[in-house]
């Protein structure tokens, strides 16, 4: 079959495999004749982390298996969903730790790119949540490992990749809600220097996130709508209001691929100026599907990209130098016109223990474009850019960078690779991402 | 306790997305198949995410005698039954080695009539309950590439006409449940057409929908049921030289 990441590029013919037990799996991956492994839970990473020859697929391997309504810790399968999470434990006044802009993505994904939120600068990433996981080993053995237990296997599986092993079950620390909603506030500012500030005027919001117009220039550049959030307390919402069962919320889908010329420089401006021109200066309730999940009311939204697919590029550049580096990569996507549908702008907290995870202090960036004949060209210059500035990317989100960049990015590179080799001496698992970053 | 359904062969993809369904609607389930360590998993599994009762036990469709005993070790008499555990067999082994060609009709049409006579006649005397049989579309008519797996699902499709006609003074409902292509581990590795491929969540969706609404026969996906039509009625000339 043809696999693809959310991005549906680039694609690989690929041979597909469920498992419903370790037994199972074990067997699975001793039937592999030819190519490396992954595992593969909702195919949400971007680019290519999750394509390989052969994919381990989590999907009949997602189970409950228990919580504790004391402390919150949920024990799962890896091929559970966050969205199920959500069904589940939210009517219980229960919410994820920690969440990435989409709830299509299991536990296994999210803990193998070690997932951050809008409240990285409090919470930190996922792995800070996790109390302990199981790892089927490439030589089929099954490892616990904890910050305390096997704590090296732990920090190379956390933002590992699926490089270490496949990743089993998981012990997850969820968090204590009173509602099902979220207190929002909206900020609009007038360019990036007032968005910045911004940030950290509102640093002790526990969410933050900024949209920012990619098309805006001059004195405009960087202008932004920041959105400020906290669970809502039963007290902040009106009494007659559903606390924690509100009922479904309305979803939409995208049936088909849209034509290529659909999206440009035009389309995406219009777009831009009347989500800017929408959002005032105002504090509401909202429910926390679309403060958190603003896209997954629109199934396959990716498909709007056409079928030449699209890239998302996400980077992190450190606090201080990271005002003029913005500055620099806003100039650059504008003037060039590469029109970005979404730019997303959040200030980051302290680094994260995992050797490869993406966050550390200091605003990250993420831009999607969609794929033309020169996209690939200018995304180079932009990492050069971003490496200037003592940046990297998100690999998650990554299709296409070059070795040197990823080098580059992740000085504790060489300690991952320590324990991968350990663990996964004849390179099982591998994925076209790890071959091409040389990892 | 609250109303329960039994599931047999409660491990495949379809059974555990019939269960889930079930589930969110308050029933307590009865999971039955034959491995029971898979089987407590998702009993947890269920209970986790449903808060209802859930208990497993044993069950091997063609281990005839033993249905019996099952049957009569249930936690009181089940207000319905889902018949769900099938064999799609190897259809070139099963044309040259009996045994599989055995295994194919035991597991899909003898060992079904096995369990449902217990259910049925247990449901005859309470005069209620319900039987929901997962038959198949292979069964509507034998084709070259599946005719073995196709004339169990067909035997096992005409007793449940007969069940339900028999049934149906007693106040029992019988529904027929005919799958087309359903993405599980049993279609694995065949390359079916995805438009044409539902989910295991949609056949459980579609058995729900017609539990409710207490239908005889439903096919899942809907357009199926004229895909079948049109391929009951090619002539047997033309038949012959289709590579079906």
């Amino acid at each position: 079959m043809l696999a693809h990441g959310w991005g549906r590029y680039p694609s690989i013919d690929a041979k597909s495999f469920t498992f419903n037990s370790e037994v199972e799996l074990r067997a699975r991956l001793e039937t592999i004749s030819s190519g490396s492994a992954i595992a593969r839970g909702l195919g949400r990473s971007y680019g290519d982390s999750s394509l390989s020859e052969n994919l381990l697929s989590t999907g009949r391997f997602n189970r409950f298996i228990s919580f504790d309504g004391a402390t919150g810790e949920l024990v799962c399968e890896s091929g559970v969903s966050l969205s199920e999470i959500l069904d589940v434990f939210v009517p219980r006044g229960w919410f994820l730790p920690v969440t990435p802009g989409t709830r299509f993505v299991t536990v296994g994904g999210a803990i193998a790119s070690d997932v951050h939120g809008k409240n990285h600068h409090n919470a930190g990433s996922l792995s800070n949540h996790v109390s302990w996981m199981d790892i089927l080993l490439a030589d089929g053995d099954v490892a616990r490992c904890s910050k305390s237990e096997r704590g090296e296997l732990f920090l190379a599986t956390c933002a590992g990749y699926g490089l270490t092993g496949v990743i089993l079950r998981a012990s997850v620390r969820l968090q204590r809600v009173e509602t099902a909603y979220i207190r929002e506030r909206t900020i609009r500012t007038k360019n990036l220097d007032e968005v910045l500030d911004a940030f950290d005027e509102q640093a002790g919001w526990t969410y933050s996130v900024g949209w920012i117009d990619c098309l805006a220039r001059g004195k405009n550049l960087g202008r932004s709508v920041l959105m400020l959030g906290e669970h809502a307390t039963r007290a902040d919402i009106k009494e007659s209001m559903e606390a924690l069962r509100p009922g479904p919320v309305r979803e939409l889908a995208v049936p088909f691929e849209f034509p290529g010329f659909f999206l440009n420089t035009f389309t995406v401006r219009a777009f831009n100026v009347a989500y800017y021109g929408k959002a005032s200066s105002r504090e509401r309730i909202i429910r926390y599907e679309p403060f958190f999940y603003p896209l997954d009311g629109v199934h396959n939204w990716s498909r709007i990209y056409g079928k030449r697919g699209f890239v998302q590029y996400q980077l992190v550049l450190p606090k201080e130098s990271g005002k003029e580096g913005l500055k620099k990569i806003l100039r650059v996507t504008a003037s060039k016109g590469l029109g970005s549908f979404l730019a997303v702008l959040k200030l980051f907290g302290k680094e994260d223990g995992p050797y490869l995870s993406f966050a550390k202090e200091g605003y990250t960036l993420a831009l999607d474009f969609p794929i033309t004949s020169s996209i690939f060209v200018e995304l180079d210059e932009l990492d050069s850019i971003v490496k200037g500035y003592g940046g990297r990317l998100y690999p998650t989100k990554d299709s296409r960078m070059k070795k040197e960049m990823f080098l580059a990015g992740y000085p504790r590179r060489d300690k991952f690779m320590e324990i991968r080799s350990t663990v996964d001496p004849h390179r099982r698992f591998e994925s076209l991402q790890s071959r091409r970053l040389g990892i | 306790m609250s109303k329960s359904v039994l599931i047999l062969g409660a491990s495949s993809d379809i059974a555990r997305a019939i269960a889930q369904k079930f589930g969110s609607e308050g029933w307590s389930l009865l999971l039955a198949g034959r491995d029971v360590e898979i089987l407590s998993r998702d009993a947890a599994d269920l209970r986790l995410r449903h808060n209802v009762d859930v208990a497993a036990f044993v069950f091997d469709a063609i281990d005839f005698e033993s249905h019996k005993k099952l049957w009569d070790s249930l936690p009181g008499r089940p207000e319905g039954v889902v018949c769900v555990f099938g064999y799609l067999g190897n259809q070139e082994v099963s044309e040259r080695n009996w045994y599989e060609a055995r295994k194919t009709i035991d597991t899909n049409f003898t060992g079904a009539v096995s369990i449902l006579n217990i259910a049925a006649n247990s449901f005859e005397e309470r005069k209620g309950g319900f039987i929901i049989g997962i038959s198949s579309v292979a069964g509507d008519r034998g084709r070259t590439s599946n005719y073995i797996y196709g004339s169990a699902k067909a035997g096992f499709t005409a007793y449940l006409s007969g069940l339900r006609a028999r049934l149906w003074k007693s106040g029992v409902k019988v529904t027929t449940v005919k799958p087309g292509f359903v993405a599980t581990r049993m279609t694995e590795g065949m390359n079916t057409p995805a438009l044409l491929t539902a989910t295991p969540q949609q056949v459980a969706d579609d058995v729900m929908r017609a539990y409710k609404r207490g239908r005889p026969v439903v096919y899942t996906g809907w357009f199926w049921k004229y895909i079948m039509l049109v391929i009951i009625h090619i002539p047997e000339r033309v038949f012959r030289k289709l590579k079906l």
